[in-house]
């Protein structure tokens, strides 16, 4: 262990910045899991999609990853309708059979990544933009622009979601259907559109999470695995359903991987947030917001 | 000489800053039929789960038949004799309508032979009516006929102690009567039993006692007719 | 009874009725077991291999499905707790040169362990986080075997096979010759677990499990039963792989071939009986072991899982709930 106090500094400013793109790559659990109660252990290879999106979009169009979001994440609102509407129509109805619903996610999860493995093959992908690769400096802390970047968008994607779901008509009754659905019945909405309205959203922020992982760093299709302890990791320790709670998760996650990895290498990252998932479950299961 | 069976104290238990229910007291005695009532949202099933199990309250005690069961697990207080329906049934959908009778037969009372368990399961089918229904799966079943499942299940444990969690709504008024029936006996036969419900005739006819609880607070606790003359509890009901 | 008869017009309840699959799989296992010894020493290392895939697979799907299928709990991590298995071997190999039999018994109890740790951590919570847990498990686990040479780290260890007494023709005849015995025992646990007390206290939990609990089925005691069988039985069917194999690296200990098979052959047989996970092992093993031949084996795995995938929305009790069907379909 070389410890300083410039690298401690450096390693708490990268971990909080990880924690911001972090808290992209989760909020979509938030949603899924913490609101509409759906296990989607396969949101990360969605993400993952989104990656190697973004890298078609720039190896054959020379899209930069903006441009993939813009004309990508519009795709992943589509597809997350659609597919939320086929998972109810076969799974939710049935009733209460998660055995059959975790299974099927397992699946899908499965064939994602090998689909992606079949198509584009183990070898890592990068893309490339004006923004990988410079970093800037503060005093004695130096940032990449790849890692700020996506903790930017990633801030602002969760704003935009907060915001959508606590001054929308359909935001609330998202919110709503999270604590009663049938109470949102007797108000006369539909829930199962205001559930599949999310489960868009949700996706759609996968799809963006993706094209931010992809400006982080270069990716291969099992990536995905480890993202599914960070991203349950962070919505139970947030609380659960909260966004402002998946926030602060995020931040401690990034800051607690990255001072390990400093500190201890680069290996025992996975680790930490299994650990950090196991420890609350623990002790605390309602997270820092909880409900 | 009347026993104190079920005996709650003090009971408090908040979701997230929500107080569900604050320092709520009340006493079954052996033998005796309570009603509980209330608002929707008062605090009634959660009291049932504290009561049973299901939730751990915050602060305050449980004690049953003598001991206190305030941290005991819920299937311990189930093998014990403390038994429950549920609102909204919950029977075991994989299996048949004998066979839901047949796991408290086995797990609370403790038969081992397949054969007794066979037969008692039959006796507690025609106490509820389900006799012709034996082999079917839950799926089948009316509504009338999930809630007398559930109260099959709940007798399966031969309880001490049954707390019926609104097991008559939405209900037709001969199928009132036919419940209403079959807890009286149970109760002649030595049950205590504590009714959850808003059918109000019902509760006036099989309650000895009432117990009424508002926003997670007990405000009345009472003879029938006593309690609902109190202008709390008419205020609670029709409101100001 | 057993929920097995759930729709069947009541059977006489007579001792013998009840004991007879576990007797006919007995049988069926001694059988094959002295056939396989007796007369099973000409038979090609080709068949012998693909034999123990498919055996393999019985015992890990069954494992698998006695949390899973009749506990509703679902473990993403059967690697991990065959990797287990696999490096207690390898452990022992290096250290002390122990009889195989020695080694199961020992990848077992690690095993067992494993699971019974994992899931007094994660069960009392819902079924989702012990799934995650068990993940988390097989990852953490796989990290710790990378980094630690004495077993060979990430590049792998060779083993040899020891030498064999003069009742096998050669060690692929006794591998095959002991899977089909710990086979026999696997499917047999999961026939006593099926039919006693913890089989039905486990299909309580998993239709509902507060009112299991209300009912007053111990929940956590049952899971944790359930878990520690499980992870055990997952461990022995690890033991024997490295003297399979000869060669060892987390890669193939922690394959991804296990994690979606030990899932997709019970759901796509039925968890709701200990044949549906024979059945389903039986079907894909040799789908698979078909396909292994003309296809990569990514490919092989893709199949796999759109297999899963369809068999969980078209016929969601599998090949078991498909024959159920049918026969009460029967006049």
């Amino acid at each position: 262990m070389n410890f300083s106090w410039d690298l401690l500094v450096n390693a708490i400013i990268t971990g909080v910045v990880l924690g911001g793109f972090y808290a992209a790559a989760a909020i979509g659990i938030t949603i899924e899991f913490g609101m509409l109660d759906i296990v989607n252990i396969a949101h990360p290879a969605f993400m993952i999609v989104g990656a190697y999106l973004a890298y078609l979009g720039w190896n054959s169009f020379g899209f930069d990853p903006f441009v993939s979001m813009a004309v990508f994440a519009p795709f992943g609102l589509f597809f997350g309708r659609a597919f939320y509407r086929a998972y109810h129509f076969f799974f939710e109805r049935r009733g209460d059979e998660s055995l059959q619903g975790l299974a099927f996610f397992f699946g899908i999860l499965f064939i994602i990544e090998i689909g992606l493995v079949l198509i584009f093959g183990v070898d890592y992908r990068s893309v490339a933009a004006p923004y990988i690769g410079p970093t800037f400096g503060i005093g004695l802390i130096s940032v990449s622009w790849r890692m700020m970047v996506p903790f930017l968008v990633g801030l602002g994607m969760l704003a935009g979601i907060q915001l959508y779901l606590s001054r929308t008509f359909t935001g609330r009754t998202i919110l709503a259907v999270s604590q009663d659905v049938e109470a949102v019945r007797l108000v006369g909405a539909d829930p199962i559109r205001a559930k599949e309205i999310a489960f868009g959203i949700a996706t759609a922020s996968a799809i963006v999470a993706g094209i931010l992982l992809i400006i982080i760093q270069p990716v291969e299709p099992s990536i995905g695995r480890e993202y599914i302890g960070r991203t349950f990791a962070i919505c139970v320790l947030g609380g659960t359903a909260s966004v402002p709670g998946t926030l602060v998760a995020s931040l401690i996650l990034g800051v607690a991987e990255t001072l390990t990895t400093t500190f201890f290498g680069p290996s025992w990252s996975p680790a930490v947030s299994f650990g950090l998932l196991l420890v609350t479950l623990a002790f605390r299961p309602a997270g820092i917001f909880g409900r | 000489m009347s026993v104190d069976i079920l005996v709650a104290s003090g009971i408090t238990k908040r979701f997230d800053g929500f107080a569900a229910l604050t320092d709520v007291d009340f006493i079954l005695r052996k033998g005796e039929r309570i009603g509980l009532i209330g608002p929707n949202g008062s605090g009634k099933s959660t009291l049932v789960n504290c009561l049973t199990g299901i939730l751990t309250p915050d602060s305050g005690s449980i004690t049953f038949d003598g001991d206190d069961i305030t941290a005991t697990a819920a299937w311990v207080r189930a093998k014990h004799g403390l038994a429950r329906t549920y609102q909204i049934p919950r029977p075991f959908r994989g299996m048949s309508v004998q066979q839901n009778i047949e796991v408290p037969l086995r797990f609370a009372v403790g038969h081992t032979s397949a054969r007794t368990i066979g037969d008692a399961a039959r006796v507690i089918l025609d106490q509820v009516g389900l006799a012709g229904k034996a082999g079917l799966s839950p799926k089948a079943l009316t509504q009338v006929e999930l809630r007398k499942l559930e109260l099959g299940r709940a007798l399966a444990a031969q309880p001490k102690v049954l707390i019926a969690d609104e097991v008559m709504a939405g209900l037709s008024d001969s199928e009132v009567d036919d419940i209403l029936a079959l807890l009286t006996r149970l109760n002649a036969e030595g049950i205590s039993i504590m009714l959850i419900e808003h059918i109000m005739r019902a509760v006036m006819i099989f309650s000895q006692r009432i117990v009424v609880i508002v926003a997670g607070c007990k405000i009345a606790d009472g003879l029938p007719d006593d309690v609902m003359q109190r202008d709390e509890v008419e205020r609670a009901y029709l409101g100001e | 009874m057993s929920a097995q008869t759930a729709y069947e017009p009541r059977k006489s309840t007579l001792v013998p009725a009840r004991l007879r699959s576990g007797a006919a799989i007995a049988l069926v296992g001694t059988i094959l077991v002295a056939a396989t010894m007796l007369f099973g020493s000409g038979v090609s290392e080709y068949y012998y291999l693909a034999a123990y895939s498919i055996l393999q697979f019985i015992v890990l799907g069954t494992a698998w499905n006695i949390l899973g299928g009749y506990g509703g709990y679902v473990n993403f991590g059967t690697a991990g707790f065959f990797a287990a298995g696999c490096y207690t071997t390898i452990v022992l190999n290096k250290l002390f040169q122990l009889p195989l039999l020695v080694d199961m018994s020992a990848a077992a109890a690690i095993a067992g362990l494993m699971g019974f740790g994992t899931g007094y951590l994660t069960l009392r919570l819902r079924g989702v986080f012990f799934s995650i847990a068990t993940l988390a498990m097989a990852i953490v686990l796989q990290t710790v075997v990378i980094n630690w040479s004495f077993v060979g780290g990430g590049r792998g260890v060779y083993v040899v096979r020891p030498e064999i007494s003069g009742l096998f023709a050669s060690y692929a005849h006794l591998l095959v010759t002991l899977m089909i015995a710990l086979a026999t025992c696997a499917v047999l646990a999961a026939w006593a677990v099926e039919k006693s007390w913890i089989g039905i206290g486990l299909a309580a939990i998993r239709d509902n499990e507060t009112a299991a609990e209300t009912s007053a089925v111990p929940s956590l005691r049952l899971k944790l039963i359930a878990a520690t069988m499980s992870g055990a039985l997952m461990g022995m069917a690890g033991a024997p792989f490295p003297y399979y194999v000869s060669y060892v690296d987390p890669a193939t200990a922690f394959s991804l071939a296990i994690a979606v098979n030990s899932i997709a052959m019970p759901l796509v047989g039925g968890t709701a009986t200990w044949w549906g996970p024979v059945v389903g092992a039986i079907l894909l093993g040799s789908v698979q072991q078909i396909l292994t031949v003309t296809i990569s084996s990514a490919a092989n795995l893709f199949i796999v899982g759109v297999l899963l995938v369809v068999f969980l929305t078209a016929a969601p009790r599998g090949v078991v709930g498909v024959v159920r069907a049918w026969k009460r379909g029967r006049p």
